[in-house]
């Protein structure tokens, strides 16, 4: 921790630079907290209009023809938009834009990012790439129907997919403006976490929130630039006719004047990618789900160095199994022994985090306010969704699955959904410290039950529809003859389940806003809860954090039920009592059980 | 009550879960194939990965209900136990080693075709299936992406082991002998595709420029589909061809009814 002593010297130095105008206090904010909300607010909205495209997709599924606007075409548009804005510009940005911003410099008690301008720069970019993103529906052609994975030739090949002129460069562009916003916020992440940590604050002291956001932070910077290369070379190959991607080919009837490109190569770079993009959602996910649940189950979160050891191991093993997304791509087969044993290995540090929540549970004394149940959702979800990846993973059983149903089940239960959840989670939980207000329980629960129950209905099916070898992507099965007529009644099912889940993501938005405006004035920290972000002199945390002087860390984030404390937390600005009194004082509690201080729901 | 009510309803969406799975009113297709063995990984595969999914809720529906929260009571510190910890790793990495050690060796089969199979050449594209066949001499000819453009299949017309081929246009169905091993050599003139036949649990995507392969013996009778499993455009969906798999006889029968190349094309002139 070097350079403490200077940041103590130089406290106060941001009220100096409090910004005092509209603009440079709401839009082009340097405030870490300002830029957090807009991240989230952006994400969501984008998010919204992913959800939409899902709806359109599931009644296609559920009632084909019911919407007229669906068609084989569109149909792909909205399938790989829905695709594109949920991976990239919801999740990614959400956790580690929203969460990685507002959480990371309270929680490890400095005053803002290590490079603020950087920061507000991040952010606009990524409303750059928002804008191009969107702009590709208008065009000519409309946005791209390649799936999100925009696999050559057909993604480039004019007439070969939809939207392969003007859609396809176009998110293409978006996606190098998010590579370069990404990059700059990954940046800003790793070097405050590293650097600007308070006095005491040591790496082992961290809370797993921030933990999951470093190492999430980390993959986003060695992974994105593989997904900026193949994308710029794609680019080329649509704008100028090089062939990076794409071999001699013959479409319809017409032999384009192409040769020597590899389509298997931008499938490699794209997983390079795309796999620990996964991880770059889930390990910040994973993070904010343990520290709230330990905070509500009142308890330490269980093995605390086996869960930041096993974010690690997933972190480095997630760039070493990219290719199980290509088993049956044409790839040389001998790969396939590699990167089916490198998958399942995964599946250890994934279950050792799994255990420590379930064991984290175990001998609580729980709550259950709304981000609490999210919480326990997610954890449901990520093995509901974790453990078909080892099907997938175990490259023979890939085969009968791979492309179907069974990973669309997958994919969504582990990583789409559960995300989502540790998003809700998350925003519920620090709503109260963001906004000042707490936000309507009631609506948050009917909110949690529709979606956990609905989430199950819409994606656990799918496994099912896996199994029958129903393929992904698939406008229509009427052309498929040997499918039970059953299936049909799965689709409406699953429908109706997904139009309820979005309908219930209203009642969301309306309990942030209402809240927002209305909701019960919050206390400083009202979940009883014993990170910095709680700490803070005033709700919510004014520029600058923490007043004059900042936060001295004596503690790890975890003290919850210590024996012998007063509360049942003890915050990690609270210094260790001297061993003499903190014997006797363990020894009092053992006589006789202490009354319950921290409140909530 | 969210205690209670949450662990109702885990244990009612776990019941339904696993019911419905176990009922198999929506399982695999029957197979048709030699393939039994991938059915075995994925019939072990269920089972542990159930076990687990089974477990994890169990534990989970249990402790909120009964670490719930009371009043007069505070949670244990328990901050770690390093015995649980490694006997849980144990059994998980036990867990991995049972699926991914068979795995590996069906997989190490499944890339090795038989001696002697019967080469069947698929070519996709945008939205149809052909195939070719070898024929008398038992060889298919050169063919080369380059030849698109002179006839469909991409055929080296003056090649002299070319001529007897069989071809299968668009359309028709392709027909098999029940028993032989089939080793299917795989090309694709467009954009990606990929052969996924349900029944016999076989799938290899058609790259453009490359050859790829696929190997599985038909060991039942009857009619299946052929689906695309690699979205190719607009109609992905609809990209489908029949296999007919039928005795010896009758497949030589079918075979020599079909078109050749030398009766398809003229051959190329020098």
């Amino acid at each position: 921790m070097g350079g403490t002593s200077a940041k103590h010297a130089e406290s106060g130095l941001h009220h100096a630079h409090e910004p005092t105008s509209f603009w440079t206090k709401y839009v082009f904010s340097q405030d870490h907290k300002v830029i957090a909300i807009q991240y989230t607010v952006t994400a969501l909205l984008v998010g919204a209009v992913g959800l939409v495209f899902s709806w359109l997709i599931r009644l296609q599924l559920g009632f084909p023809g019911s919407v007229s606007i669906v068609q084989p075409d569109s149909y792909l548009q909205f399938m790989t938009q829905h695709g594109m804005i949920m991976v990239i510009y919801l999740l990614t940005a959400l956790l580690l834009g929203g969460f990685g911003n507002y959480l990371i410099p309270l929680m490890i008690g400095t005053r803002d990012m290590a490079f603020p301008f950087l920061n507000m720069l991040s952010y606009w970019t990524y409303f750059v790439s928002v804008i191009l993103l969107f702009a590709a529906f208008f065009v000519a052609g409309g946005a791209s129907g390649a799936g999100w994975t925009l696999y050559p030739p057909q993604s480039v090949l004019e007439g070969a997919s939809p939207g392969a002129g003007w859609g396809v460069r176009l998110l293409l562009l978006s996606i190098a403006v998010f590579v370069a916003s990404g990059t700059m916020g990954s940046l800003n992440y790793i070097t405050t976490v590293l650097q600007l940590r308070t006095q005491g604050m040591t790496l082992m002291r961290l809370p797993l929130s921030v933990w999951g956001i470093f190492v999430g932070a980390v993959l986003a910077l060695l992974a994105f630039p593989a997904l900026f290369v193949g994308g710029v070379m794609l680019l080329l190959d649509s704008l100028f006719g090089t062939s990076f991607f794409i071999p001699i080919v013959n479409v319809f009837g017409q032999q384009l004047g192409r040769e020597g490109g590899n389509p298997l190569l931008f499938q490699h770079l794209f997983w390079y990618f795309g796999h620990p993009e996964v991880y770059i959602v889930i390990l910040p996910a994973m993070g904010l789900v343990s520290d709230i649940l330990a905070n509500h189950a009142r308890k330490p979160i269980f093995g605390y160095r086996a869960m930041v050891w096993a974010l690690l191991a997933i972190g480095g093993i997630s760039f070493v199994v990219w290719a199980h997304h290509m088993f049956v791509s044409g790839m040389n087969p001998y790969f396939g022994f590699w990167f089916a044993a490198a998958t399942v290995v995964i599946a250890i540090p994934s279950a050792v985090k799994t255990y420590n929540w379930l064991l984290t549970l175990w001998r609580g004394n729980l709550r259950f306010p709304t981000p609490m149940l999210f919480a326990i959702g997610f954890v449901s979800t990520f093995v509901a969704g974790g453990l078909t990846g080892l099907f997938l993973g175990n490259v023979i059983a890939d085969v009968p699955l791979h492309d179907t149903y069974f990973v669309v089940g997958h994919f969504h239960l582990v990583m789409g959904v559960s995300a989502i959840f540790a998003i809700l989670a998350g925003i519920y939980h620090w709503f109260p410290k963001a906004v000042g207000r707490m936000y309507n329980e009631t609506l948050g629960k009917v909110h949690f039950w529709v979606t956990f129950v609905g989430a199950y209905l819409i994606f656990f099916p799918m496994y099912w529809m896996g199994f029958m070898g129903l393929p992904r992507r698939y406008f229509s099965f009427a052309a498929v003859e040997t499918l039970p007529p059953s299936v049909q009644g799965l689709n409406v099912l699953m429908t109706v389940a997904a139009l309820a889940v979005g309908a219930a993501q209203l009642l969301f938005v309306f309990n942030m806003i209402w809240s927002a405006l209305r909701g019960k004035r919050a206390e400083g920290n009202p979940w009883g809860a014993t990170t910095l972000e709680w700490q803070t002199p005033t709700t919510p945390p004014p520029h600058g954090n923490w007043g004059p002087e900042l936060p001295v860390v004596h503690r790890w984030a975890y003290d919850y039920s210590l024996p012998g404390a007063p509360r049942d937390f003890v915050p990690q600005t609270e210094p260790e009592p001297q061993p003499a009194a903190a014997a006797k004082a363990a020894k009092a509690a053992k006589s006789e059980p202490q009354p319950e201080e921290g409140s909530g729901a | 009550m969210q205690g209670p009510a949450l662990a109702i309803v885990i244990v009612l969406l776990v019941a339904a879960a696993v019911g419905v799975t176990v009922l198999g009113i929506w399982w695999l297709p029957p197979l048709a194939s030699n393939w039994g063995a991938i059915d075995m990984m994925l019939v072990i595969t269920l089972v542990i990965t159930g076990i687990a999914f089974v477990a994890v809720h169990a534990v989970i529906a249990y402790f909120v209900v009964r670490y719930r929260r009371a009043r007069a009571k505070r949670a244990e510190f328990i901050p770690d136990n390093p015995k649980l910890e490694k006997l849980l790793i144990g059994v998980t990495a036990l867990g991995i080693v049972i699926l991914l050690a068979p795995g590996l060796f069906v997989y190490s089969r499944f890339i090795q075709p038989p001696p002697d199979p019967l080469v069947v050449e698929v070519l996709g594209q945008q939205w149809a299936w052909g195939y070719r066949l070898p024929g008398a001499d038992g060889e298919l000819g050169r063919a080369d992406p380059e030849l698109f453009a002179q006839n469909p299949f991409g055929v080296d017309t003056s090649d002299p082991k070319a001529g007897d081929d069989v071809l299968v246009f668009p359309g028709s169905p392709l027909h098999l002998p029940v028993g032989r091993p089939v080793l299917f050599k795989i090309r694709a003139k467009d954009v990606l595709h990929s052969v996924y036949v349900r029944e016999f649990r076989v799938k290899m995507d058609a790259v453009p420029g490359l050859l790829t392969q696929v190997w599985f013996v038909p060991e039942k009778t009857g009619t299946f589909e052929l689906l695309c499993a690699e979205l190719c455009g607009i109609g992905h969906f609809n990209m489908k061809s029949s296999i007919v798999v039928e005795s010896e006889a009758e497949f030589q029968d079918w075979l020599r009814r079909q078109t050749t190349v030398s009766q398809a094309f003229v051959p190329a002139q020098d």
